[in-house]
């Protein structure tokens, strides 16, 4: 318990006094999860709508893979990143291991099922007559089809969220693939990690609660957009 | 715009649900299509407004006794208020906007037809609420004002009045009256309702046994 109360109060101190370490250890987390975020839903929203929209042989097999991905565990894409960029592995020449990029990929890998599987969610559950109404109104293939994603929207939304709460809480991938260099790939929950171990609890928790602060802000500023869409009963 | 069928043949797993199928739509008036539930107005009403292909048949548009070719702007000059409406989430106004903005209509123009079709429909009071929040009686009219803010030669109605209560389907009566007023849009209507097939038909037409005819009751 007393842990608990110095981790607040440490925690208080920290952001009070701007720490620059601790400063620089909260951008790398929003840049590298941020990227990830962006590019997973540049790739995962077109495949989610292909999945969703589309007839094609494979369907169903690649919408069980997408679903099943989504529980990728994070070690086993660290790994996995791991092989592809080492030294002797096919990408080793680009040298991104332990590098930001690298944890950057990782994340991707881990944030792109989900995005996909519930953009494609999102998008079969939109009432069929809608596709109908929108072509009686003379929309073209293309217009029916931005008609269809648009009525998905919030939840395409809620996908990008709860991507973005996978990639943040995420350690086990960015450990392995980012080496948790200080000033350099350390982030907030590798740093938590790091100062578990090392006994180090104060500091750790008081990571931990910017961890979840910002979690907390970000998450409520998304669901404020996701809520203007809402039905108004006035 | 006038339109001719021609053995209109439709088949629903095997089994025919349109047989055969020919009238000509003369391009003004009311046309309202009766039949007992499943005889196929809808699926009539569906080909001809060109959302499906029939199984065997012509379909003839004509503007001034030429053939008009079945392409997207052939499309964009009718459309088809469906029996549930399929409203967007969204405001009212855009809801009614819809049509108008896939055309590329200038926001001016726009803004005008939309107030205009919402004023036609009495809707004009609750343009900025979500169209969710609709009545299904005002749902309904909000379906018939987003084919009239493109203001379609053809307007095909299917059970316009199917779900929606005395006051709704008094008002939506009345909006039918005004465009055969109006005489600009040719109106093809379905309804399970003979009272209400008396009182807007001009010309009464009935599906029996997969076949169209004209019918004076």
């Amino acid at each position: 318990m007393d842990s608990f109360l110095q981790g607040f109060i440490k925690a208080f101190e920290l952001i009070f006094h701007l720490d620059q370490t601790l400063f620089g250890i909260i951008v790398l987390s929003l840049k590298v999860s941020g990227s990830a975020l962006v590019i997973s839903t540049a790739i995962g929203l077109p495949a989610g709508a292909l999945l969703g929209l589309k007839r094609f042989p494979g369907r169903d097999l690649a919408i069980s893979s997408v679903n099943t991905l989504m529980g990728l565990p994070p070690v086993v894409v660290g790994l996995f990143v791991y092989l592809l960029l080492s030294r002797k592995g096919p990408l080793g020449f680009m040298g991104l291991l332990y590098s930001p990029t690298a944890m950057i990929v990782a994340q991707t890998i881990l944030a792109l099922p989900i995005v996909t599987a519930l953009c494609h969610s999102a998008i079969v559950n939109v009432d069929p007559i809608i596709r109908q109404a929108a072509r009686t109104l003379g929309a073209t293939r293309r217009q029916e089809t931005l008609t269809v994603i648009h009525e998905a929207r919030y939840g395409i939304f809620s996908a990008v969220i709860a991507a973005f709460g996978r990639v943040m809480a995420e350690v086990g991938s960015i450990l392995i693939v980012g080496g948790n260099i200080a000033g350099y790939t350390r982030v907030m929950t590798t740093t938590i990690a790091l100062e578990t171990d090392k006994g180090n609890f104060e500091l750790a928790l008081a990571l931990g609660i910017i961890l979840l602060t910002i979690s907390f802000v970000i998450n409520a500023a998304l669901h404020g957009v996701q809520k203007r869409g809402s039905v108004k009963t006035s | 715009m006038k339109l001719l069928i021609t053995h209109i043949r439709k088949d629903y797993d095997g089994k025919p649900v349109l047989k055969d199928c020919s009238y000509a739509f003369g391009g003004s008036g009311a046309y309202v299509l009766m039949g007992p539930n499943g005889c196929g107005k809808s699926t009539l009403l569906r080909i001809c407004s060109l959302l499906e292909r029939p199984d065997g048949g012509d379909l003839l548009f004509q503007d001034n006794d030429a053939p008009l070719v079945q392409d997207i702007a052939l499309r964009r000059r009718m459309t088809l208020v469906l029996p549930r409406t399929g409203v967007f989430n969204t405001s009212v106004f855009s809801n009614v906007a819809y049509g108008l903005k896939v055309r590329d209509t200038r926001p001016a123009e726009l803004e005008q037809k939309v107030l205009s079709a919402l004023a036609f429909v009495g809707l004009d009071y609750k343009k900025r609420h979500n169209a969710l929040t609709l009545s299904s009686g005002e749902t309904q009219r909000l379906g018939i004002a987003r084919a009239l803010a493109i203001d379609p030669q053809i307007l095909f109605l299917d059970e316009p009045t199917a779900s929606v209560d005395e006051e709704n389907t008094a008002i939506i009566e009345t909006i039918i009256g005004n465009l055969k007023k109006d005489g600009r849009t040719m109106v093809i209507m379905t309804t399970h309702d003979r009272d209400q097939a008396a009182r807007l038909a001009d010309q009464l037409l009935v599906i029996e046994r997969g076949a169209l005819r004209e019918t004076t009751r």
